[in-house]
C-alpha cells in the first residue's frame, strides 16, 4: 500500500509541476466558489446568538418576555459633577432627557425620577402625577421633599436613583422587531446622540450608557475593533516570521496569497453555512493565518534547502512535496479534527468557529498542495547554492537531553504533576459584562454604573397566582415575603415588585396614613385599587410590564451585583430552596440572560470534555496508523494531553477563572499540539526503522531534522495566538493566551520530556517487534 | 355632499345664462368663468380647513342623540396568544357645548364587579373623573391629567374611548380613497391638541356617506406606527346614529391586541345630568 501511495503522489506531483498555470487557475477558481458565500455573512448583534433556539433557559426567558414586555433596554445614567441630582438644573436635564428618550427608535417606555408616577391623596381625592413636573419652579423645600420621596421609594432607589442621590438613571425599554440588521446600532446611535446632547447642553453632567442593547451593540463594535487591529497585526507577525525563515520574496508572497485565500475561503464557507458573524467566529482569520502558515513553511523550507544543494526550482519542489505530502496532510487533518470537536459546544458561535477554522485549515492544506508549488515555481527565484544550515544548537540540545535524561524525566515529571495538581484551582467564572475589556465604552460605562447606582445583572421571576389572581391577599403576601427575603441577600441590590405599589395605594386610599402602608387585606379591594391606579397612568408607564393580561401572574425582578457564574448558580439554587420552604405556592425558577450565561458555561464544560475525549480517540487512532505502532500511538497520548493539563494548572495558579471560551481550548489545541508529536516521533521512528539507528542516535536524528522546524512553527503559532490575546473581546483574548501557553508547553514536553521518556521505556516500546520491522 | 351643492348652483347659473344670452359663444365663456370660479373656491379651502370641516360635519351628524346605553365586552390577547375577558355597561349623556358625561359599570372580572367610573369630559381641559370602589364603599375622585394609559390593561387608551370633541385635535385632509365594503373614505390626519396625549398623530378613514370612522392609525410620540383600530359591523340606530358592533385594536409594537364587542345599544332613554353626578355612581 505504501508503494502505491508513493506512486500516486509521484504522478500527482509531476502533474502539478507540468500544468502549473492550469493548477494555479483551477485552485483559485475552487476557492472563489467558496468565497462567493461571503455575501450571506451578517453580523449578529444579540447576546442570544450564544444560545441555541432550543436552550431551555433561553426559552424560559422568551416565554416570560412574551407574557409581560421585553427586557431589552438602554440605561442612560446622568452624573452631575456637584454630586447632587436634586437641583433645578439637573432635574431639568433629567426631564429633558426623559422627554427626548421617547424619540428612541423602538422605545416602548421610558422611566425616570421625573416621570415617576407619584400618588398622594387629599380627602377622597387621589392625585397621580409626575414626581417632577416643572423643575424651574421648585423651591429648596420642594427639592428636599422630592428627594425624600425618591430615595425612600423602593421602586426607585438603587434602580433609578442612588441612595446618596448623586447619580440618576433613565431606563429606556425597547422592543426590537428583529427584522432588520440595523435595529441595535440604530438604537445605540440614537441614545448616543441623546447623551451627547445632554453633555453639551448641561456641561456639568456626565452621561453613561449601559443596558442590554448597549451590550448587544458592543459585540460587533468589539469585533470591528479586532478586525481593524488584529488582522493587520497578525499579517505583520506572519510576514516577519516568513521573511526570517524563507528569505525568499516569491516564497513570502506566495504564502501570503495562500493565507489570504484560505481566510476569505473559510469566511465564504461560513456564509454558505449560514453562520452569523459573532465575535468568536471573527477570530477565524487570525487562527487560520496562524495555523495555515505551518504547511507552507514546511514545504518551502525544504524546497529552499534542495535548491541550496544545487537543484533547479522545479525538481527541488518535487522533492520537497515528496517528503512533505504525508506529514502535511496528517497535521492538517488532526488540526481540523481538533477544531471540529467544537461541535460538541452548547454555544453556536463556538461550533461555527470550529467548523470554519477546520475548513480554513483544510483550504490552506489544499492550496499548499496546489497553488503554492505552482505559484512559487512560476515566480522568479534567486537562490545561491550554499552549505545547508546545520542546526548546531539542535545538536547541543539533543546532547543535553540525552545526557540529563534521568534528571529531565524526574524534573519534568514533577513539574507536570505539580502543575496538574493546580487544575482544580480553576473556577467556572463567566462574567459576561467582562467579555469586553476597558477599550470598549460599554465596559467602562457599565463599571461606573455598577460602582455608583445599580447592577446590570438581574433575575426575573414570573410568579403565578394559580387562578387566585394577583389581587389575592395570600398571593400578595407570598410575593411580598419573597421580595423582603431577597432584599436581605447580599447579592441583591434592588427588588422590583408590584406589592410596593399596592402598599402605597392602600396608604393613599386611607388619607396617606403611614399605618396603612401594608397590603390590602381584601381581594376585591386590591383589584379595585389596581383598576383605579391603571386608569390614571400615562402612556407607556402602565403595569403591563409586571402584570399579565389575565391578572394571574406578576413579574418580580431582582437586580444583582456583578457576581460570577458559580455565585450566580449558588444564588439561584438558594432562592429556589427558600421558596420551596417558605412560599411553595409561587415556587418557580428565575430566568434572565445572567441565568442563561451561568448555565451555558456549566453545560459547555461538560460537553466539551466529551468532545475532547472523542477528538482524542480519533486522533490517537490516526497516530497509531501513521506511526504504524500501537505502543508509540499510545505513548503519544502523553505529549498530546499533558500540555493542555499543564496550561490549565498554570492558569489555576495565576488566574483561575475559566469561562465559556477556555472550556473549548483543550479540544482546540489537541489537534495543534499533536503536530509536534507527529513530526518528532515519525522522524525518530524513521531513524530507527529505515536507518537502523539505535534509540539515542534516533533522538539525535529527530532533533537535527525537525528540531528547528518545530521551534520555528511553535514560535509562529505562539506569536499568532498572542495576537489574538490582544483582542478587546475577552472570549477571544483569553482563548488566544491559553492556546499560546498550551503550544509553548507542548514544545517543552516534546523536547524535554518525550525523548527521556522514550529512552526510559525503550524496552516496552520495542518489546514486541512492531509490524514494520517484522516486514523488513 | 359639498359637490352636490355646487352642481346645483352650476345648473341654476347655466339656466340663467341660456335664457339671457342664448349665444353659444357667451355660453362657453360663461362656462369657463364658472369653472375658474369653482376651482378657485375649491383651492381656497386649505387641507386643514377641509379636514376641520369634515370633522365638524361628522360631529354635527352625531349631535342630538341625547343619550345612549350599551354593553361592552373586551377581549385582550397577548403576544403568546393568551386571552382575557372584561365586561362592562356604559351610559353616555350628550352635553351640548361641552364633553359628554359617561358612566361605566364593571361587571367582570368578579373582583372589580360593581366598580363604577364617572367621567365628565371637557375638550382640552383635564376630565373630571370619579371612581366608586364597592370594596371600600367610597367614591374617589381621580386627579390625573393622564388619558393616554391603557384602559383596563387593554390596548385602548382612555383617550381612544373618550368622547371625541372637535377641538381635541387639529386636522389635515389627506385624500379620498376606497375603504372596503364598497365605501369611499376621507382620509384625515389629526394631531392631538392635548399636551399629555400619548400620540404624535392619528390618521383616520371616515366614510364619505355617513361619516363613520372605519379605521384609525395611531402614531406614538416618536412618530412610529403604534396601533391600528378597525371598526366594523356598523348599525344605524333610531334612523340616524351609526355605531360599530366591533372594534379591533392591534398594537404593532408589542403584538398585543384588544377586541371590543358592543351590544344592546339603546338611544334616547331620557337620562338626565342627575344620572351622572357623584351620587349617581353610588346608586348603581
Amino acid at each position: 500500500m505504501g508503494a502505491t501511495e508513493t506512486l500516486v503522489s509521484k504522478k500527482y506531483i509531476n502533474w502539478i509541476l507540468k500544468k502549473r498555470w492550469r493548477v494555479l487557475l483551477l485552485s483559485i477558481l475552487a476557492v472563489l466558489v467558496l468565497i462567493s458565500g461571503a455575501r450571506f455573512l451578517k453580523f449578529d448583534n444579540d447576546y442570544r446568538a450564544f444560545f441555541d433556539g432550543t436552550n431551555p433557559h433561553l426559552l424560559a426567558f422568551e416565554t416570560l418576555q412574551a407574557t409581560y414586555t421585553k427586557n431589552d433596554n438602554v440605561l442612560l445614567v446622568l452624573a452631575p459633577r456637584d454630586k447632587n441630582v436634586f437641583t433645578p438644573q439637573t432635574l431639568k436635564a433629567v426631564k429633558d432627557a426623559t422627554e427626548k428618550a421617547w424619540q428612541t427608535p423602538y422605545s416602548l417606555r421610558v422611566d425616570s425620577i421625573t416621570n415617576f408616577q407619584h400618588t398622594y391623596s387629599k380627602g377622597d381625592e387621589l392625585t397621580v402625577t409626575d414626581l417632577v413636573d416643572d423643575p424651574a419652579s421648585l423651591s429648596a423645600a420642594d427639592l428636599q421633599a422630592i428627594k425624600t420621596i425618591a430615595v425612600q421609594e423602593p421602586l426607585l432607589v438603587r434602580r433609578l436613583i442612588s441612595p446618596e442621590a448623586h447619580v440618576t438613571a433613565i431606563n429606556i425599554t425597547v422592543e426590537l422587531p428583529g427584522k432588520e440588521q440595523n435595529e441595535v446600532p440604530d438604537v445605540a446611535a440614537s441614545v448616543r446622540a441623546l447623551a451627547q446632547y445632554i453633555e453639551t447642553s448641561y456641561p456639568d453632567i456626565e452621561v453613561y450608557l449601559s443596558g442590554i442593547v448597549m451590550m448587544n451593540n458592543a459585540f460587533p463594535e468589539a469585533s470591528k475593533y479586532d478586525m481593524s487591529h488584529l488582522t493587520p497585526l497578525s499579517y505583520l507577525v506572519i510576514l516577519v516570521i516568513l521573511l526570517l525563515l524563507l528569505r525568499s520574496f516569491s516564497g513570502v508572497a506566495s504564502t501570503l496569497i495562500l493565507l489570504t485565500l484560505a481566510i476569505v475561503g473559510a469566511m465564504g464557507f461560513a456564509g454558505w453555512a449560514g453562520y452569523p458573524l459573532t465575535s468568536p467566529l471573527l477570530s477565524v482569520p487570525v487562527i487560520v493565518m496562524t495555523l495555515g502558515v505551518a504547511d507552507s513553511v514546511h514545504i518551502l523550507s525544504n524546497w529552499r534547502q534542495e535548491m541550496q544543494q544545487g537543484r533547479d526550482k522545479v525538481s527541488a519542489m518535487a522533492e520537497s512535496l515528496r517528503i512533505n505530502t504525508g506529514p502535511v496532510f496528517l497535521t492538517s487533518i488532526t488540526t481540523a479534527i481538533g477544531f471540529m470537536s467544537l461541535n460538541f459546544s452548547d454555544a453556536p458561535p463556538f461550533r461555527a468557529l470550529g467548523n470554519v477554522a477546520a475548513v480554513g485549515v483544510m483550504i490552506a492544506w489544499f492550496l499548499s498542495m496546489t497553488l503554492l508549488p505552482a505559484l512559487v515555481t512560476l515566480l522568479p527565484t534567486r537562490t545561491k547554492p550554499s552549505a545547508a544550515d546545520r542546526p548546531e544548537s539542535m545538536q547541543w540540545l539533543s546532547n543535553f537531553v540525552i545526557r540529563y535524561r534521568q534528571s529531565l524525566l524526574w524534573g519534568m515529571g514533577l513539574l507536570i504533576i505539580g502543575l496538574l495538581a493546580f487544575i482544580p484551582k480553576n473556577q467556572l467564572n463567566d462574567i459576561f459584562v467582562e467579555y469586553f475589556d476597558e477599550r470598549v465604552a460599554f465596559r467602562t460605562d457599565t463599571d461606573f454604573i455598577v460602582d455608583n447606582l445599580t447592577g446590570v445583572y438581574f433575575i426575573d421571576f414570573s410568579l403565578d397566582s394559580r387562578d387566585q389572581g394577583v389581587s389575592s391577599p395570600k398571593f400578595q403576601q407570598d410575593v411580598e415575603k419573597l421580595a423582603q427575603w431577597l432584599r436581605t441577600q447580599p447579592e441583591v441590590l434592588h427588588v422590583n415588585t408590584f406589592t410596593d405599589i399596592m402598599k402605597r395605594l392602600n396608604k393613599n386610599m386611607h388619607g396617606d396614613d403611614p399605618a396603612w402602608y401594608k397590603l390590602p387585606a381584601d381581594k376585591n379591594l386590591a383589584a379595585q385599587y389596581l383598576l383605579l391606579y391603571e386608569m390614571s397612568l400615562p402612556y407607556g408607564l402602565d403595569l403591563n410590564n409586571q402584570i399579565d393580561i389575565n391578572k394571574q401572574s406578576t413579574r418580580l425582578s431582582a437586580t444583582l451585583k456583578t457576581i460570577d457564574t458559580e455565585r450566580f448558580l449558588e444564588l439561584e439554587k438558594r432562592i429556589y430552596e427558600w421558596m420551596k420552604l417558605n412560599t411553595p405556592d409561587i415556587l418557580t425558577y428565575g430566568s434572565s440572560p445572567g441565568v442563561m450565561f451561568a448555565n451555558i458555561g456549566h453545560m459547555n464544560i461538560r460537553s466539551m470534555l466529551k468532545g475532547t475525549f472523542i477528538a482524542l480517540i480519533v486522533i490517537s487512532l490516526l497516530l497509531i496508523v501513521a506511526l504504524r505502532s500501537v505502543r508509540y500511538g499510545l505513548l503519544s497520548l502523553i505529549p498530546n494531553l499533558v500540555p493542555a493539563g499543564m496550561a490549565f494548572g498554570l492558569w489555576g495558579i495565576v488566574n483561575g477563572n475559566v469561562g465559556l471560551s477556555l472550556s473549548v481550548v483543550a479540544a482546540m489545541t489537541l489537534g495543534i499540539v499533536v503536530d509536534d508529536t507527529v513530526h518528532f516521533m515519525s522522524k525518530y521512528l524513521r531513524a530507527k526503522r529505515e536507518k537502523g539507528l539505535h534509540s539515542e542516535a534516533a533522538i539525535h536524528y529527530a532533533f537535527s531534522t525537525v528540531g528547528v522546524a518545530l521551534l520555528v512553527t511553535s514560535i509562529a503559532l505562539v506569536a499568532g495566538f498572542l495576537v489574538l490575546a490582544t483582542s478587546s473581546f475577552e472570549l477571544n483574548s483569553s482563548m488566544g493566551l491559553m492556546v499560546s501557553i498550551v503550544i509553548s508547553f507542548a514544545l517543552i514536553v516534546d523536547f524535554f520530556f518525550l525523548p527521556p521518556l522514550m529512552l526510559t521505556i525503550d524496552k516496552w516500546l520495542n518489546g514486541h517487534a512492531n509490524p514494520s520491522t517484522k516486514q523488513k | 355632499m359639498q359637490t352636490r351643492l355646487l352642481n346645483k348652483n352650476e345648473d341654476n347659473i347655466m339656466k340663467n345664462n341660456i335664457i339671457i344670452t342664448q349665444s353659444a359663444t357667451l355660453w362657453a365663456i360663461a362656462c369657463f368663468t364658472l369653472l375658474a370660479v369653482i376651482s378657485t373656491t375649491l383651492h381656497a379651502e386649505t387641507s386643514q380647513q377641509k379636514g376641520l370641516r369634515i370633522a365638524r360635519e361628522a360631529d354635527a351628524r352625531d349631535a342630538g342623540f341625547q343619550d345612549f346605553t350599551a354593553d361592552m365586552t373586551m377581549i385582550l390577547t397577548n403576544r403568546a396568544g393568551k386571552t382575557s375577558v372584561r365586561k362592562m355597561r356604559i351610559k353616555t349623556l350628550e352635553v351640548p357645548g361641552d364633553g359628554d358625561k359617561s358612566l361605566s359599570y364593571f361587571d367582570s372580572p368578579a373582583d372589580v364587579k360593581g366598580t363604577t367610573m364617572l367621567t365628565h369630559s371637557h375638550g382640552l381641559k383635564p376630565d373630571d373623573q370619579w371612581l366608586y370602589l364597592p370594596a371600600l364603599k367610597r367614591v374617589k375622585r381621580i386627579n390625573s391629567r393622564n388619558k393616554s394609559g391603557p384602559f383596563m390593561g387593554s390596548e385602548f387608551a382612555f383617550e381612544d374611548l373618550g368622547s371625541q370633541e372637535v377641538e381635541k385635535y387639529t386636522y389635515n385632509y389627506l385624500r379620498e380613497e376606497p375603504c372596503g365594503n364598497g365605501w369611499t373614505c376621507h382620509v384625515i390626519e389629526r394631531k392631538p391638541a392635548y399636551k399629555y396625549s400619548g400620540y404624535s398623530r392619528q390618521v383616520g378613514w371616515i366614510d364619505t356617506k355617513e361619516y363613520r370612522p372605519v379605521k384609525i392609525e395611531f402614531y406614538d410620540r416618536k412618530g412610529s406606527k403604534l396601533k391600528t383600530l378597525l371598526s366594523s359591523g356598523y348599525k344605524e340606530y333610531i334612523g340616524r346614529y351609526w355605531r360599530p358592533s366591533k372594534m379591533h385594536m392591534q398594537n404593532h409594537q408589542t403584538g398585543k391586541s384588544t377586541t371590543l364587542t358592543w351590544t344592546n345599544y339603546t338611544f334616547q332613554n331620557g337620562l338626565t345630568p342627575r344620572d351622572f353626578n357623584q351620587n349617581a355612581i353610588k346608586r348603581r
